[in-house]
């Protein structure tokens, strides 16, 4: 194009201002992002970073209430945790594993149901999924303790059909309770956590094409093939981030191990919940959280390289 | 018409339907159907949307299950029979590609489901087959819509199906791409002789690929032959719109004389080989006269005489006319009743014939078929996924995206 100018056009402005307001403006696209993250980062700052520093300089204290805490750089605190409350790390670690296999076992069909086959009651089921989130965490656990208590219909039931001699015999009941016995801790991780688990697994599979089952029962896939072949890989994402959700916050609770199970029940959280608000040593629960969260980082690594991130679409 | 060197069963068919049909409460689908797909031809299901070609797609398919009737495959009833022990691979309409498995795996998946463990050599040759033979460890969101196509194609063929079906397969292609695909895959089915089952809406598709076709409409089939014999012999006026274009007359029989049918249609005589016409007329009845607007021929009213005796004649006006390239369509307002189309090839072009000029417009009476006048006359004009002149649409849309930038540079010179 030839810089004919159209007579009847306005007087065009001076050529020069014309990169020099598009820069301004691309310079305000360009920092955009910055200002939208800014109140994420203050946040982070103030209630996670500046936390984790004084917890990690409170682990390395000596001294007493009384006599006050000195940085002193007393890694043994560590050491000493970890050989005092190993059992505590490795029952926490189990039950919350437990419960994660308990929660993708009941929460992958339910999910499943809701995804595929449940019609217009979808968003019904969906709201009841979501619905014990309406009361506090603390008074559904409680509603626990009434449950499982020794009188309830439901041990009354499991002592009927003897449920409970097959689990006293696996070792996680004891007598004919379920109070106060691993059981019940797992029971009510497992209860408290699976909308964690369901919600995720949800939302994976609702993704999944119907037609893709179409298509592979097509190509000679059973029902069952399917499932194991095509539908199941494609839910990966959300096995994965129901797991974690699921097993990362169940894993430091103590509040299903105060209130369903007794001292032999101690999770690594009911440890360090004491030694913070009752024992007041805070270096030993400040080396224990820093424990637990290596610990939990070191498996979820582990896990997510296992269960291969890269599979996922 | 290709005959594909057909493999196992030479003869007999390769689908048989019985009295299948298929209602949802109280919508009939498909009324009860019987069709027969002879082994190793081409077949194509065609109707416009809802017509209950998919679904009767899917009956062979087994991914729904008949009201009523049954499905036999090769003589053996599978009726009851779920997908996965049909001997039939369906490619669908969006593909359906596994999206977690790479395209080897993907055209991989049915044999290993039945227990193949030496897949790769198969493999290979399929992917060939479909010229994809670099890109198997691609993912198929990495591949473009003809790519993931000839994937789909692959991943069905491999099994060796009885029948291959395909469900609007080019359906999500551009033009372009879905002309060069039509051609593939009819010599993807001449390589491997399989029968095909190609259902679609698009007419040009059907009659371009196909050596039989079914043209089905609300849940029946209208009319089934070689693509040739239903666009020059449509037994309704569904089939007559919805196949191409037809200019339908309402006549009156006056007479019939020695195999003729002689008509008159406001004051018009025309007249129709009785043995063309699906109605059986006696003198007093009433007839659609039906001419493909590619037959007639068109002259100015001053040159009548020039016209030879013999021919079927119609006056007229043109109303609109519009320049495809190969051919001008004219409007012709006529007495005899609907605006009559005609195609002029450009051959030379008659300076006369423009909007307002009165016209004859004249054919071989031979090219003249009859319907019954019972049916209504606009019965598959109005398809609502393709305009029914073939590629009448883009010819415009393309002349006026181009009148933008000459109008814009008309502008800038002002």
């Amino acid at each position: 194009m030839t810089t004919t100018t159209a007579p009847l056009a306005d007087a065009p402005p001076d050529p020069a201002p014309v990169p020099a307001a598009l820069k301004r403006a691309a310079r305000r696209r360009r920092s955009v992002p910055y200002l939208l993250l800014l109140a994420g980062v203050a946040w982070l700052l103030v209630f996670f970073v500046a936390p984790m520093v004084y917890q990690a300089s409170t682990s390395v204290q000596t001294g007493s209430l009384d006599t006050g805490f000195k940085v002193t750089w007393h890694f043994a605190t560590y050491w000493n945790a970890l050989t005092e409350y190993w059992p505590h790390f490795v029952r926490s670690l189990v039950y919350s594993g437990i419960a994660t296999v308990l929660c993708l076992a009941i929460g992958y069909p339910l999910a499943y149901t809701i995804a595929f086959r449940a019609g217009r009651w979808r968003n019904l089921l969906l709201i009841l999924v979501i619905a014990p989130f309406f009361t506090s965490f603390l008074i559904r656990t409680l509603a626990w303790e009434t449950i499982l208590a020794d009188q309830s219909p439901v041990v009354s039931f499991l002592n009927r059909v003897h449920l409970l001699d097959v689990t006293t015999w696996l070792g996680v009941t004891e007598g004919h309770r379920v109070m106060a016995t691993p059981l019940a801790v797992v029971c009510g991780l497992t209860y408290n956590f699976l909308p964690f688990m369901i919600l995720p697994l949800y939302t994976s599979l609702e993704r999944v094409d119907g037609r893709l089952h179409e298509a592979a029962g097509d190509l000679y896939a059973t029902p069952f093939t399917t499932f194991r072949k095509v539908t199941f890989p494609l839910s990966m994402p959300g096995v994965v981030a129901g797991t974690l959700l699921t097993f990362i916050p169940a894993s430091g609770d103590y509040i299903n191990a105060e209130l369903l199970g007794s001292t032999n029940q101690k999770m690594i959280g009911n440890v360090i919940q004491s030694q913070f608000l009752r024992v007041l040593d805070y270096p030993t629960a400040a080396a224990l959280s820093f424990i637990l969260m290596a610990v939990i980082l070191a498996i979820v690594t582990l896990y997510i390289r296992k269960a291969g991130t890269e599979e996922l679409v | 018409m290709t005959t594909p060197s057909t493999t196992s069963e030479a003869t007999g068919d390769a689908v048989r339907l019985t009295g299948i049909s298929k209602t949802y409460g109280s919508f009939t689908a498909v009324h009860p159907l019987d069709l027969t797909v002879p082994a190793g031809s081409f077949f194509a299901l065609l109707g416009a949307s809802g017509c209950g070609k998919t679904t009767t797609l899917r009956m062979i398919a087994g991914l729904e299950d008949p009201s009523g009737g049954s499905v036999r495959l090769g003589g053996r009833d599978v009726t009851a029979l779920p997908p996965y022990k049909r001997p039939v691979n369906t490619v669908f309409q969006n593909y359906a590609l596994f999206p977690h498995l790479d395209i080897y795996e993907n055209v991989a998946f049915g044999l290993r489901r039945r227990g193949i463990k030496s897949v790769k050599q198969q493999v290979g040759e399929m992917l060939d087959l479909v010229q994809l033979g670099p890109l198997a460890r691609r993912r198929p969101h990495q591949l473009s819509g003809g790519q993931q196509q000839r994937v789909a194609v692959a991943r069905a063929l491999i099994n060796k199906p009885q029948v291959l079906l395909l469900d609007e397969p080019l359906g999500a292609l551009d033009l372009k791409l879905r002309r060069q695909m039509q051609l593939e895959l009819k010599r993807i089915q001449t390589e491997v002789g399989i029968t095909f089952i190609h259902v679609t809406h698009d007419q040009e598709e059907a009659m371009t690929m196909a050596d039989t076709v079914a043209v089905m409409n609300a849940g029946r089939v209208e009319q089934m032959g070689a693509p040739a014999d239903l666009y020059e012999n449509p037994a309704s006026t569904f089939v007559a719109n919805f196949l191409g274009t037809s200019n339908l007359i309402e006549a009156e029989v006056t007479g019939v004389l020695g195999g003729t049918l002689h008509l008159v249609s406001a004051g018009q005589k025309l007249t129709l080989p009785a043995a063309r016409s699906r109605a059986d007329v006696t003198a007093g009845d009433r007839v659609l006269a039906g001419v493909r607007p590619e037959k007639i021929t068109l002259a100015h009213r001053d040159d009548e005489d020039a016209i030879p005796a013999g021919r079927n004649r119609v006056q007229g006006r043109i109303v609109d006319s519009s320049f495809i390239g190969v051919s001008t369509q004219y409007l012709v307002d006529s007495p005899v009743g609907a605006e009559l189309e005609v195609f002029v090839p450009n051959v030379e072009r008659d300076a006369r014939l423009v909007p307002g000029a009165p016209v004859i417009l004249h054919w071989n009476p031979e090219h003249t078929f009859g319907l019954d006048a019972a049916q209504d006359i606009d019965a598959g004009t109005e398809s609502d996924d393709e305009p029914a002149p073939g590629g009448g649409g883009a010819p415009a849309a393309a002349g006026a995206a181009s009148a933008v930038p000459a109008g814009g540079a008309g502008g800038a010179a002002a």
